[in-house]
């Protein structure tokens, strides 16, 4: 089994469905040609490989690059777009929002709109708020979207290749910091259904869910309470919308505590979600409060102190967890 | 360009049907209760959806706006199917999800009317796109209006087509209100058409109140444009008759202004000349309004007759 991140991982998922299916096509702010260049990153020869037919660099135009999407999907083509930062979702955001969600419930049912825009996500760069900036409770808060933010290289190739393949619009998440933590992928063409959940750890005392970046936080707070006694599950959500409840219900029925981490901030962010449906669904099972690890209430700051500060690390994880493990 | 007599009695028996409808749903939004939402007609404008559309093949696609009624029916929308729709009936195109704002008609090449003013620019861009990715022998046009000029999608739109030479044609119906705005005071260009050269593609303005300029012009584009000449910007010159919804009380519009325009109404232009040309004679005009008034009650009758939707019909189709 070969090593990658998961910018490798996304270029071999895109390589592949480009490989099989001649509706797939690629388009966005650098995808050919990048100013981000590396063999590290997602869209490294697809140009070469594919063609400027296929693989297409788009001016600065994020309402363009997303109504592409929309318009050709429409037309029965499967378009991956590339909107390069979170934050720039702003942008694209009608295209998104009121089109590529709405427009099938619109028509009745009759038109599908199976188009995939990938967006790069996390802190850590230095790069600041309007390039850091993880939005992925806007998306999960409409209604036709699907919402997937995988958190290992193999799961992001057997994710978006599902995510190609499903009639939907899907917002594909990627974490950068991914890019560069290299872990084993499979040389297969698994298909990894959206919409399901996966327990990275399995433990009888806390669940901790947790997607994407977090996911590793989670594993590392998990080592550091196992040494204190606590035993912690780790529920990787990987899929946001369609929410797999059951396995966060299954998992919270067994231990009994619950915490929520994830790097966006706190207000409206999608812990207040699972918080809910843990609470219709499964309050007479919890032993304790329910708690949430994420970013403070403020942009995310440049500077690596501040932009440190803002990031859940392991440690205020594990805090969390010792909390409510001395509370019942 | 010369146009053939079918073409003529096409554009005349679409625009005669499209104003009909819209002058009926007039009537019925008056009356409480019958139609949901929000009424937005084209009544005054029929030449532009008429006389671009029968410069289409029916594979060539549409995307419209929430001023459509005349374009769907223009591009072979069924009136009962449609006027079901706007009642939010079951049997409507969208099941009633869509109401009048928002028809879908796939099935006619015409599957997206947003109300998003400037959304369907760059989604007509895509629906381009994948004509030219496989080579498909058809065209996209965009119908908007002069507010939607002003729109961020316009500019971002218009420059991705241009660039990559994509088949489509961008139809602005000036029709010189945007809102309560006067064309004058939503922007400080003379025309939209001249922006089309700011992108590297023609633009050209057009009387929108003759259905054979309205036909020659798209026509001209969609040539263009199939034969691999990229995008042309159309500003078809219209007028808004009635408000910008049927509830708008107009109070900014000058009423010698909405009667100036009347007198250049769409429908006798074409008809008279017609007439003049002897082939079409005034009790052959007579039978074809009697018929397209029957086809209007008819509609009203089966969208009366249809049912709603169940209530629990509002969860399906949200995913496919």
């Amino acid at each position: 089994m070969q090593e990658a991140g998961m910018g490798q991982a996304v270029n071999e998922a895109l390589r592949e469905e480009m490989t099989r299916d001649p509706n797939v096509f690629i388009a966005g702010e650098g995808v050919g040609v990048s100013i981000h260049d590396s063999p590290l990153m997602p869209t490294h020869g697809l140009l070469e490989e594919f063609g400027e037919k296929r693989v297409r660099d788009t001016p600065v135009s994020e309402a363009a690059i997303a109504g592409l999407a929309v318009g050709a999907s429409e037309a029965g083509m499967r378009p991956v777009v590339e909107i390069m930062f979170n934050p720039f979702f702003t942008l694209a955001s009608d295209m998104i929002v009121n089109h590529a969600a709405k427009l099938r419930y619109l028509s009745g049912g009759k038109s599908a709109f199976p188009l995939v825009v990938r967006m790069k996500s996390g802190s850590g760069f230095g790069a600041g708020c309007q390039h850091s900036h993880n939005l992925e409770a806007w998306v999960c808060h409409s209604p036709g979207l699907k919402v997937v933010m995988p958190s290992t290289p193999a799961e992001a190739k057997g994710l978006l290749r599902s995510a190609i393949r499903d009639d939907n619009p899907v917002i594909f998440i990627e974490d950068m910091n991914l890019y560069f933590a290299f872990m084993p992928v499979p040389e297969d063409d698994t298909l990894i259904p959206i919409g399901k959940a996966d327990v990275k750890r399995e433990g009888k005392d806390v669940t901790v869910v947790a997607w994407s970046r977090m996911v590793h936080t989670a594993l590392a707070a998990a080592e550091q309470m196992a040494g204190e006694g606590a035993d912690v599950e780790v529920v990787d959500l990987r899929t946001l919308v369609p929410l797999d409840e059951e396995a966060i219900l299954t998992s919270v029925k067994k231990t009994g505590r619950l915490v929520v981490c994830h790097e966006a901030t706190r207000t409206g962010g999608f812990a207040g979600e699972i918080s809910a449906v843990v609470m219709e669904k499964a309050f007479s099972s919890l032993k304790a409060p329910f708690r949430r690890v994420t970013g403070p209430d403020i942009p995310v700051p440049a500077s690596p102190p501040l932009e440190a500060f803002y990031l859940p690390s392991p440690e205020k994880l594990a805090g969390a967890i010792r909390e409510i493990m001395n509370q019942g | 360009m010369e146009i053939s007599g079918e073409k003529k009695m096409e554009m005349l028996r679409s625009m005669i049907l499209s104003r009909r409808f819209s002058e009926k749903l007039t009537e019925l939004c008056k009356i409480e209760g019958k139609i949901p939402g929000m009424v937005i007609l084209s009544t005054g404008q029929e030449a532009v959806g008429s006389g671009v559309c029968a410069a289409l093949a029916p594979r060539d696609v549409i995307i419209t706006n929430h001023r459509s009624h005349n374009h769907l029916l223009a591009k072979g929308a069924d009136p009962n199917l449609l006027m079901a729709e706007i009642y939010c009936k079951k049997t409507g195109y969208n099941k009633g999800k869509s109401g009048t704002l928002h028809i879908a008609v796939p099935e006619i090449n015409a599957p997206c009317t947003t109300t998003v003013v400037g959304g369907g620019i760059p989604i007509a861009v895509g629906r381009a796109f994948a004509q030219q990715y496989r080579g498909e022998d058809a065209v996209t046009v965009c119908f908007f209006g002069d507010g939607a000029a002003d729109e961020g999608s316009f500019h971002e739109s218009l420059n991705l087509a241009a660039l990559w030479q994509l088949p489509v044609v961008f139809v602005c119906e000036n029709n010189v209100y945007a809102g309560a705005q006067r064309f004058e005071e939503h922007t400080r260009s003379k025309s939209i058409a001249d922006r089309g050269a700011g992108y590297g593609m023609p633009g050209f303005v057009v009387d929108g109140n003759n259905a054979a300029s309205v036909f020659n012009a798209a026509r001209e584009a969609r040539q263009l444009a199939l034969s691999g000449g990229g995008p042309t910007l159309i500003e078809y010159r219209t007028y808004r008759c009635r408000g910008h919804g049927e509830q708008d009380p107009q109070h900014y519009q000058p009423k010698d202004e909405i009667a100036a325009w009347m007198e250049k109404c769409p429908i006798p232009r074409l008809s008279g000349d017609m007439i003049a040309e002897g082939i079409l004679t005034q009790d052959q005009l007579g039978r074809l309004e009697d018929e397209i008034r029957d086809s209007v009650e008819a509609a009203v009758g089966f969208a009366e007759s249809s049912p709603y939707p169940e209530p629990e019909d509002a969860l399906e189709d949200v995913f496919a």
